[in-house]
């Protein structure tokens, strides 16, 4: 097996199980660690965060298709999340979420992540990301991009093309 | 003049304030922690001794503090509840998964304040003998998760938590969680399984009380960002003096956030049931009226999952007069004091006080199908009323905003979200229900006349119908 978790990254995770009384617990957090480090939850990091946790590949792969954090694929390297709920659908997040596909060559009516062949973009629908109050709002990777018009939208395609 | 009167967001938008210790400790910080660990116990007129942490408990009850996450239960009853006999650890979680459509209000907290959860936490850990502690918040707020881990080490290494904190021989550990995006971990069972590793399915009531049978089947205590924060200023200002803030029954402050179609959204926070709705949406100090040109149509008053309130309602409420005795006086939707009680006799809730504010340019089919397509997408999948009545609410909407409608589907969908609220595990199947059921009811004309002008186009067309796909997910 070719899967390998970096020394210091697994000492982190090590730590990180100290935290709970089961350590079942850690099992969210293992998830978005090794996430953050290969771009996505593959196979090998199921079974390889069960074991560390002592518990059957089923029962880590059971929470990865339960939240929509977690990715089995890997992602573009920008992963825009539009969000698509009541306030900001008013401010017109609908017309920007089609603004990125129809940029990037995507399927402007699939509300699914979809990921660009060159693998430089991901642009998702995504429900409430709780900053109403600056409608729309956008998150590019980690960073919260408010009131986002077609102005920032182009921004942030512009960013990522490079 | 109705006014902001800020009390948890006292500091966070002043200039240069950061969310490090040093300034927090500037601002006056850990002072009320300081003040809880050094409270003596007291002996009650009737002879009833209390110790220094019934004394704590006792002011937050006596405080009136109602939980400000959503269902507005009183925190000081809730603490009670707890089972302090069962000899097993007691564990407290704050629940900071703000996912509520139209809320935004402990995200400010968090990215700006993060010291002042974290005192009312310690507080609240040290009045309920809570060794254990998480923040579960949620996972799209990778920021605010690692300002959360700065803060607590930067409190560990000032002995505000950790080992003997202050000196009073107190240990309590606080640990960040982070959520991966399902909306049904803000549901507090939900949030518990999730906490323990697994998918986020609410347990069933009885027997499963957070308070009795909680996180690792131990006693647990589930409170809001924004409650843990006013247990702090509880104990800084007393229980008398905070509850003369807001109205009785209604005390304190809260924080209001306000969307949709307004000159000025934003946050605010006021004293509760001081400031009415028609203030928050029209008065200059809040949301500075509508856009130029258009007039109110509708107000969802607190998240997306209260009942919608229709421009023009007058509600018929209990009021004390000057006799004393209680009447029922007639007050217009935008004269409703923003208050737990009001709203509920309105018929909806303050729920998590988001407030979305709907023009007369908006389509209610179009919203209802905005709103059930996120239920939808949210529903946990254990109960099958919910899941699968979710599901066919938003596709009967999909059809009707997508040119397939007919005239019943009002009765369609009415009849499904009845029959979803009242048969699932969690509270989350009123949730889905309510905006449907009260959508319908308030505005049935605009939904069959959309599906009837459907029906008509297909009739002279000649077309024949045809199932319309939901969206792809």
């Amino acid at each position: 097996m070719s899967f390998s978790v970096p020394a210091n990254l697994e000492a982190e995770l090590d730590e990180l199980a100290t935290h709970y009384p089961v350590k079942r617990s850690a099992s969210l957090m293992f998830l978005h660690a090794l996430q953050e480090h290969f771009g996505h939850v593959s196979k090998d990091a199921v079974v390889w965060t069960a074991s560390k946790l002592g518990l059957q590949p089923i029962n880590v792969q059971e929470i990865l298709t339960f939240y929509p954090m977690f990715r089995q694929e890997p992602l573009g390297k920008t992963h825009v999340k539009v969000c698509r709920t009541l306030s900001c659908a008013l401010a017109g997040s609908g017309g920007l979420r089609a603004h990125f596909c129809e940029k990037l060559g995507l399927d402007s009516h699939a509300h699914v992540a979809q990921t660009t062949p060159d693998g430089k973009f991901t642009v998702e629908f995504v429900e409430c990301l709780a900053d109403c109050g600056n409608a729309p709002v956008v998150m590019v990777n980690e960073e919260l991009v408010a009131k986002a018009g077609m102005t920032e939208a182009d921004a942030i395609l512009e960013k990522g093309k490079r | 003049m109705p006014q902001e009167f800020r009390l948890i967001l006292k500091n966070a938008d002043l200039p240069g304030y950061a969310p490090d210790m040093e300034c927090y400790l500037r601002h006056g910080g850990y002072e009320a922690l300081k003040k809880a660990v050094a409270t003596a116990p007291r002996e009650l007129p009737d002879g009833k001794k209390q110790t220094s942490q019934e004394v704590i408990r006792d002011e937050v009850l006596k405080s009136g503090l109602r939980g400000r996450g959503g269902a507005g239960f009183s925190a000081g009853l809730k603490w009670s509840f707890v089972d302090r006999r069962s000899g097993k650890p007691i564990y407290l979680i704050c629940n900071a998964d703000e996912s509520e459509p139209g809320t935004f209000k402990d995200r400010q907290i968090l990215h700006k304040d993060p010291h002042q959860l974290i005192e009312g936490m310690v507080i609240s850990c040290w009045a309920n003998d809570c060794k254990l502690a998480y923040i579960y918040i949620r996972g799209e707020m990778p920021k605010a998760a690692k300002l959360l881990n700065v803060a607590l080490k930067e409190a560990r290494d000032k002995g505000f938590l950790g080992k003997n904190i202050l000196g009073s021989g107190f240990d309590c550990e606080i640990h960040v969680h982070r959520g991966a995006g399902a909306y049904i971990c803000g549901e507090e069972t939900g949030l518990i399984e999730s906490l323990e590793g697994k998918r986020a399915y609410p347990r069933i009531k009885p027997p499963y009380f957070p308070a009795v049978l909680g996180l690792y089947m131990c006693p647990t205590i589930v409170n809001n960002v924004e409650t843990l924060c006013h247990v702090k200023h509880i104990v800084t200002m007393g229980s008398a003096e905070y509850a003369k803030l807001g109205t009785p029954n209604n005390t304190g402050t809260r924080i209001v956030s306000l969307s949709g179609d307004v000159k000025r959204p934003g946050y605010y926070e006021i004293e509760v049931g001081k400031v009415t709705l028609g203030e928050l949406i029209n008065h200059e100090n809040f949301g500075q009226g509508l856009k130029d040109g258009r007039s109110l149509k509708a107000i969802i008053p607190g998240g997306s999952s209260s009942k919608v309130l229709k421009a023009g309602e007058v509600f018929k409420l209990n009021r004390k007069g000057a006799d004393g005795q209680m009447t029922k006086v007639d007050v217009p939707l935008l004269d409703l004091p923003y208050d737990f009680d009001s709203l509920q006799q309105a018929g909806t809730m303050s729920g998590s006080s988001a407030i979305i504010v709907m023009d007369d340019s908006r389509s209610m089919v179009e919203a209802l199908a905005n709103l059930s397509e996120f239920y939808a997408h949210e529903s946990c999948g254990q109960c099958t009323p919910c899941r699968e009545g979710a599901l066919w609410m938003a596709k009967g909407l999909h059809r009707l905003t997508h040119g397939e409608g007919r005239k019943q589907d009002a009765d369609y969908l009415q009849h499904i979200a009845q029959n979803i609220q009242g048969r699932t595990i969690c509270a989350f199947g009123e949730a889905a229900a309510w905006p449907v059921l009260s959508f319908v009811k308030k505005f049935r004309e605009e939904f069959e006349a959309r599906g009837a002008a459907d029906e008509a186009k297909h009739a002279s067309g000649g077309a024949p119908m045809k199932m319309a796909a939901s969206p792809k997910h």
